[in-house]
């Protein structure tokens, strides 16, 4: 009985508790709306400017803070009421074990996809988009999750790809099969480079001497005019081919070879398919690297990196060769940027890149394979799916962001799976888990210190 | 050439460390035996931890020399190393007074990092292991039984899988000397494997460190603030006070000093009375 009337209590505290944080939270805001979006000016007819008040929109806003700010205590606060509690245990356990085939389940649909969609090329086109950035978020998970170094110009090694094929097969005339490895060994030899100055800096400083990093090769590739021609770019990046069958009209291409009717649609699916094949490849090499010793010391030097020292590991070749690793596969995913759009410039390495991949690896749960493929599979398909509320896009990429922050400030999947077991393999909770920064990441964690 | 086997494991001579005008370790010297516990005990402040941060290479000492000589006789001037070689070539590896494990992998996770160097080689520098090779698979199921020895050891093979964050705190310490020893060292640091245990885990830690000693061929430096375990297990104790050495000996000799009676407890106010008279106060 008491046990019982202990639990309505706690409940009916956390209610209240909940209800004045929200009053206060709405009251902030009326405070900071009221001028901001309460009054608002107007011409009148004379030409002078006229106040007037806007209280249905205030009162909206005010409201929603209210209400979000009330859900999020209750959810989440220090008195919260567990969302579990409401959840079956049977239902839970079930969901478990449907979480095992997730994977699997994505990988087939990843497959049949040109096969079932086979005419729709705004979806093929997408899927392609997304198996790029899933590539460059497995391959910065690399250096961001595994090794805990924050990269912030990971999209400097996407460029020197890109780049390399570009100009390799402009000047040299090689073909896309050649140049993948070739740009792949170049863009992490940039990452080797970079690596040697940053190897002292931790956390904070090297995210901010990474993020220079990738707006230096930027500007190079602006203003070196004569190799890159600046801003204008590369046109006719030359498009691959299947085994040196084309896919164009004439004789001798892939259509023609194997007796079909020519349609641009084949090489939309070969290059969906070359692109789940690189994604999968870069899975598999980080799965197995993980459970190699070179990657069991890249997570102990995102735990401790004195303790790394003590016991004898060379911290500086382990970090090197995270970024050397991060580097090759943003390379691979770079060249095969540069074929599929036969046209790169220096616009598309911008920071936002960067920052779109970092938040890709973040939201997924560092360290997680699967998680970083469905936060790619979510952002890309969310701005897709936004993109007719054009004006609203970033505002609710935003609001996204904070509400998966509030929500699961570790990320999408929040457990880190042991390299190696003796007994049963037991998921670690992420709160054991150390993060690329260390310093108050989550603040729910901070407030709690 | 002398005989290595009766030359000190380790010579620590003239050793000074300054910060800025701060003088922490004051021309310090001092042998540890090879197969002996090697206890280093002070105040608070005393500088113990500093003479094990130069020893293990994460200070560069201001002025001295610290010899380590392998039972082969070769030796290594520890304060030329770089750090991390320091484990991997002199084989002298550490814990640390705040416990630093892995604290996000398991237990056993944790007894194979231990093991980097030796499974870095077998794995071919990860080529030959990315390839799954049959060599690196038998250094790997080796490494894995090394690990589950020494949890066998330490009673944690039932938390093999757990991560070691979730471990409680005397497990944890045991298990950071685990690591240490996975390491293969010839000199094993210690710095307050006590701190914080109860009696009875502090026994158990005795246990531990006896049989190190014992059944494998390690010598053993160690910080200690519990006297019960440091007057029980060590063979040779060095006391520092203010970055100074005050007295140095076997467990006896050192429990009567009065120096050390004096840095430990402060001395009688009729002492304090001689000494004013003596400088005429």
């Amino acid at each position: 009985m008491s046990v019982l009337s202990d639990q309505s209590t706690a409940r009916c505290l956390g209610f209240v508790t909940a209800l004045k944080r929200a009053l206060l939270s709405a009251l902030i805001a009326f405070g900071l709306f009221s001028l901001l979006i309460g009054i608002r000016t107007d011409t009148g007819p004379t030409g002078a400017l006229v106040l007037s008040g806007r209280p249905e929109a205030l009162a909206i806003i005010v409201g929603l803070v209210f209400a979000g700010a009330f859900v999020r205590e209750l959810v989440i606060g220090e008195r919260s009421i567990a969302l579990t509690q409401f959840v079956p245990p049977a239902l839970l356990a079930r969901a478990q074990v449907l979480g095992k085939f997730v994977g699997l389940a994505l990988l087939g649909f990843a497959i049949l996809l040109p096969i079932v969609f086979y005419h729709d090329r705004y979806l093929l086109d997408l899927g392609i988009m997304i198996l790029t950035y899933v590539m460059l978020g497995w391959g910065l998970n690399i250096v961001v999750g595994l090794a805990g170094l924050l990269d912030l110009g990971y999209v400097a090694f996407y460029a020197v790809g890109a780049y390399s094929y570009a100009l390799l097969a402009e000047n040299i005339g090689f073909s896309f099969w050649l140049c993948l490895p070739l740009a792949g060994i170049l863009a992490s030899f940039w990452g080797i480079l970079l690596g040697f100055p940053v190897l002292r800096l931790r956390g904070d400083y090297l995210a901010i001497v990474t993020l220079a990093f990738g707006e230096i090769i930027r500007l190079v590739l602006i203003n070196w005019q004569s190799l890159t021609h600046g801003p204008d770019g590369i046109t006719g990046v030359p498009r691959p081919s299947f085994f040196g069958l084309p896919f164009n009209n004439d004789d001798g291409s892939f259509a023609h070879t194997f007796g079909l009717e020519w349609s641009p649609l084949h090489r939309i699916v070969f290059l969906y398919y070359v692109i789940l094949v690189l994604a999968l490849v870069t899975n598999l090499v980080t799965i197995r690297l993980r459970r190699l010793p070179i990657g069991r010391a890249w997570e102990a030097l995102r735990e401790d990196e004195i303790a790394c020292r003590s016991l004898g590991i060379n911290t500086t070749n382990t970090k090197l060769t995270a970024f050397a690793m991060g580097a090759m596969f943003a390379g691979f995913a770079g060249s095969f940027f540069a074929t599929r759009q036969g046209f790169i410039s220096p616009e598309s390495f911008t920071f936002t890149e960067s920052a779109l991949v970092l938040a890709i690896v973040v939201l997924g749960g560092m360290g997680s394979q699967i998680g970083v493929a469905v936060a790619a599979a979510v952002m890309l398909g969310g701005f897709e799916f936004f993109r007719e509320f054009a004006q609203f896009r970033m505002l609710v990429f935003g609001l996204a962001m904070v509400t998966i922050m509030i929500w699961r400030p570790r990320g999408l999947v929040a457990t880190r799976t042991p390299s190696i077991f003796l007994r049963q393999r037991r998921d670690i909770d992420a709160e054991l888990v150390r993060r690329a920064r260390t310093k108050t990441w989550s603040w729910r964690r901070a407030r709690h210190d | 050439m002398t005989d290595a086997a009766t030359e000190p494991i380790l010579a620590v001579e003239h050793l000074s460390m300054r910060f800025g005008g701060l003088v922490a370790v004051d021309d310090l010297s001092f042998t540890a035996r090879r197969g002996d516990i090697t206890a280093l005990i002070g105040p608070n402040g005393a500088g113990k931890t500093t003479v094990f941060n130069c020893i293990t290479g994460f200070y560069k000492p201001s002025v001295g020399m610290i010899r380590l000589t392998h039972a082969d006789g070769t030796a290594y001037l520890l304060e030329r190393l770089f750090d991390f070689r320091i484990s991997k070539l002199a084989r002298v590896s550490r814990t640390f007074q705040n416990i630093r494990l892995f604290a996000g992998m398991t237990a056993l996770e944790n007894l194979m990092v231990a093991q980097h160097n030796p499974l870095m080689l077998a794995s071919g520098l990860t080529f030959l292991g990315m390839l799954g090779f049959a060599s690196f698979t038998h250094a790997e199921r080796a490494a894995v039984d090394h690990a589950r020895y020494w949890l066998d050891r330490i009673g944690l093979i039932e938390r093999a899988d757990d991560p070691a964050g979730a471990l409680p705190y005397g497990a944890q310490r045991r298990l950071e000397i685990a690591r240490a020893m996975c390491a293969d060292p010839v000199l094993l640091c210690l710095d307050e494997p006590a701190a914080g245990l109860n009696a009875r885990e502090s026994g158990e830690l005795n246990e531990l460190l006896m049989f190190i000693r014992a059944e494998h061929d390690v010598s053993i430096l160690l910080i200690e603030h519990d006297m019960s375990v440091v007057m029980e297990i060590s063979d040779h104790i060095v006391v520092l006070d203010y970055g100074l050495k005050i007295a140095d000996g076997g467990p006896d000799a050192v429990r009567d000093d009065p120096k050390v009676i004096a840095a430990y407890l402060g001395v009688h106010d009729e002492e304090i009375d001689e000494a004013h008279a003596e400088v005429g106060l």
